[in-house]
């Protein structure tokens, strides 16, 4: 099953490197992670799709791992949760003069935003969730080459702000308590 | 308070702030401002001739006295080479603090002269790591750093300074407060409904068996622990990382558990309907095979790190916390319902404890002697005699760490020092200096295989330097014993690329090295070397000619059940059978 996290990490050199390491070093399969700054400068957004084995705990052990690196403020596992999930793609396609308009229709029913046009080819921008992307990268090969970069799913969880924590310690099955901070 | 100083200053006096007295450690090109100003400064530098025995050095002295341990190294090599250690620490959950020289920043990337990505080799080797290019931040983050190395499940954290920070000047404002990681919190305190559900899972064990790992000793919870276990009245085993949490001589503890743990020590564990583990992580040669493992069972498991509750077996009742603040919690609870919920089991567990008592009686670890030879076993019970549960014992990893684990007892905490987890070779003599340094006034015995003291053989330089009196007992059956053990039983006695022959005259190494020192063949040889070695006031190197082929036993087969233990060798069958 494919499991869905977002993590606030400290803006810092190596944090990028720490969370993709333990993520490897613990053998899990990467499927897509993005990061980018917040509004806060010195936090970073990461969102991460990773594969994991369903029959085991390993999305429990997987959000623990995480959550013993200095550098990971916050962890939200959004997998069962109804978060608003989108990737964007961009898509470029060689197409033949007399199926362009065709296949500017059919972009349209995606809410794909033509960015590029040349002689034999359009460039297009889609935003959505991955099935929808899916599903247009599979029309397109109806028209002629494609090629596509995408940038991986980002994340966030719905309902008023700051519900994070409770989304985190409803959907992980890991205690918030846990996270308390250090009493001495 | 501030004033002007170099990096290397504000490096020191951070360090000093924090309790530093003692730094394991070898210089190097970009170290050089460090070690000028270690030339004049309070702190001690002990030169060790290599620099992963500068962390095994730090871990022996913090496993002993409890303190973070410091060692340094300078960049590229000498980082690289700390690597072993980093890890052997972070498996065991020890408190280190490495301090590393990078290049100047102007170089950082420029493949330059000894540049290593020390930041991102360490990355998978340590708790946390730090890269510090502004000066104004080192008296922080050191202060940071031994806070984590401390701080809830201890382990090495590695700061990397460039000689640009090394020489640099600025103000020095020592750091007081921390300032507030926002990732790291740790969790002391269990709340009052956690510690009254395993007060319930406790009370309705008629079976419990106290598994306890290297948690106890790191949060120094012998004292809850003995009680704790008097109070439930239950038979306790230690982990490889545990012994000497409860006292050896204490009449419930039984022994180490796993895979060359007693008959009594597994059977128990296979029979118990509650097991009880306290700063444990369930690790593989303690288990054997998982799902034979305490497959009777209901698990309570106490951890101060909730990544490892139910990371290999499923906790019944999970408690996140400091074992010793949990114990405490606990025997509160368990002393004012004894009487009440803690009747009703009474005669079960009474006779529970007669079971394994039994056990234990039946199948002691053999008791082997022979006139003309000495025994590997023999070797560890008269170092038992003369510790007597109270001196340090590091040692290397191998037969001879499972035997000294078997055979030896330990009366308090941070007596016992080896590598449990990691398993590296070349621990032993290195540990036992640390450990010397931080405890002059203790008996410390390095007991090597003769493998391991190979890996460690230039500390010799170290120890003679320094004067340092431990005695050093070689182990030697000039073999890779445990591994030769393994192709005997597993590999149809194809004895491959484990004899350690050429081994040289101890003797004549020990004075070539300005050390006394003798070779011992037989079990009134072992007792003239002894002696010599106690009554010796500086080091004595001591090397025990032992039987060749003696294999450690009970031996959980790699994968097996834990109750499926062979208990000794097949019995000789004679020729023309």
């Amino acid at each position: 099953m494919q499991q869905l996290i977002s993590l606030r990490v400290d803006n810092t050199p190596g944090a990028l490197m720490r969370v993709a390491g333990v993520l490897t070093s613990r053998g899990y399969n990467i499927d897509s992670l993005t990061v980018a700054r917040t509004l806060d400068p010195t936090l970073s957004n990461m969102t991460i799709v990773v594969s994991v084995d369903s029959d085991s705990h390993d999305d429990e052990l997987l959000i623990k791992q995480i959550m013993r690196l200095v550098n990971v403020v916050e962890v939200v596992d959004l997998t069962d949760s109804q978060a608003v999930t989108r990737e964007l793609a961009l898509i470029k396609v060689t197409v033949s003069p007399d199926m362009r308009p065709a296949l500017l229709k059919e972009a349209d029913i995606f809410r794909a935003r033509v960015v590029d046009a040349a002689p034999t080819s359009y460039t297009l921008e889609v935003t959505g969730a991955g099935e929808k992307l899916d599903a247009l990268i599979g029309l397109l090969h109806n028209y002629g080459d494609v090629e596509m970069i995408r940038s991986g799913a980002m994340a966030m969880a719905r309902g008023p702000q700051g519900d994070h924590r409770h989304t985190f310690a409803k959907a992980s099955r890991v205690r918030e308590r846990d996270r308390e901070p250090v009493k001495t | 308070m501030s004033s002007l100083m170099s990096g290397s200053q504000i490096l020191l006096e951070s360090l000093a702030r924090e309790g530093t007295d003692i730094i394991f450690g070898y210089p190097g090109g970009v170290t050089l401002p460090i070690y000028d100003v270690l030339y004049d400064h309070p702190i001690r530098h002990v030169l060790v001739r290599h620099e992963e025995n500068a962390v095994f050095a730090a871990e022996g002295y913090a496993r002993t006295t409890g303190k973070v341990g410091v060692c340094m190294a300078t960049s590229g090599p000498g980082a690289t080479n700390l690597v072993t250690g980093l890890v052997d620490a972070l498996m065991d959950s020890i408190p280190i603090v490495a301090i590393t020289g990078q290049v100047p920043e102007h170089l950082i990337g420029r493949d330059a002269f000894q540049e290593a990505d020390t930041f991102g080799i360490t990355r998978a080797a340590t708790k946390h790591n730090y890269l510090v290019k502004d000066i104004e931040e080192l008296s922080q983050i050191i202060h940071e750093a031994f806070h984590l190395a401390k701080t809830g499940r201890p382990g090495p954290v590695l700061v990397d300074i460039t000689k640009t920070v090394l020489t640099g000047r600025a103000n020095y404002y020592p750091a007081t407060e921390m300032k507030p990681l926002r990732g790291f919190h740790v969790r002391l305190d269990p709340d009052d409904e956690e510690i009254e559900t395993a007060l319930q899972f406790l009370w309705a064990a008629e079976r419990p068996y106290i598994y306890a790992g290297g948690g106890i000793i790191s949060s120094t919870a012998s004292e809850e622990l003995r009680e704790f276990v008097e109070l439930l009245e239950a038979p306790l085993a230690h982990t490889v990382m545990g012994l000497g949490g409860l006292p050896s001589d204490h009449p419930n503890f039984i022994s180490m558990l796993g895979m060359h743990g007693s008959y009594a020590a597994n059977m128990g564990v296979t029979e118990t309907d509650a097991l009880v583990g306290l700063g444990v992580r369930f690790d593989d040669r303690v288990t054997g095979r998982l799902d034979a493992f305490a497959p009777n069972a209901r698990v309570l498991h106490v951890d101060i790190d909730s990544a490892e509750i139910n990371k290999n077996r499923r906790a019944d009742v999970g408690v996140v916390g400091d074992v010793k603040r949990v114990l405490r919690k606990l025997n509160v609870r368990l002393r004012e319902t004894k009487e009440s919920l803690g009747s009703h089991n009474r005669e079960k567990r009474a006779a529970w404890r007669a079971r394994v008592g039994g056990w234990k009686r039946q199948h002691p670890f053999v008791d082997v002697y022979e006139e003309n030879e000495i025994k590997p076993q023999y070797l560890m019970k008269r170092i038992d005699e003369i510790s007597n549960g109270e001196g340090i014992v590091a040692v290397d990893v191998g037969q001879h760490q499972m035997w000294a684990a078997q055979y030896i007892r330990f009366n308090h905490p941070r007596l016992w020092v080896n590598s449990g987890g990691l398993g590296a070779m070349g621990f032993g003599l290195p540990a036992a200096m640390g450990a010397k340094f931080g405890n002059p006034d203790k008996l410390v015995f390095a007991i090597c295989g003769d493998g391991g003291f190979m890996m460690s053989l230039p500390e010799l330089a170290t120890i003679a330097s320094n004067k340092l009196p431990v005695k050093i007992i070689i182990m030697n059956n000039g073999w890779l014993g445990m591994v030769r053990q393994w192709q005997e039983l597993f590999y149809n006695r194809r004895y491959s690329s484990v004899s350690m022959d050429s081994f040289p005259n101890c003797e004549l190494l020990a004075a070539a090295f300005g050390i006394k020192g003798r070779s011992v063949d037989t079990p009134g040889e072992l007792e003239t070397g002894l002696q010599e070695a106690l009554a010796e006031p500086g080091p004595y190197l001591l090397n025990v000619n032992v039987t060749r082929e003696e294999n450690v036993f009970p031996m959980v087969p790699s994968g097996g059940a834990v109750n499926e233990m062979i208990l000794a060798p097949p019995k000789p069958v004679a020729v023309g059978d």
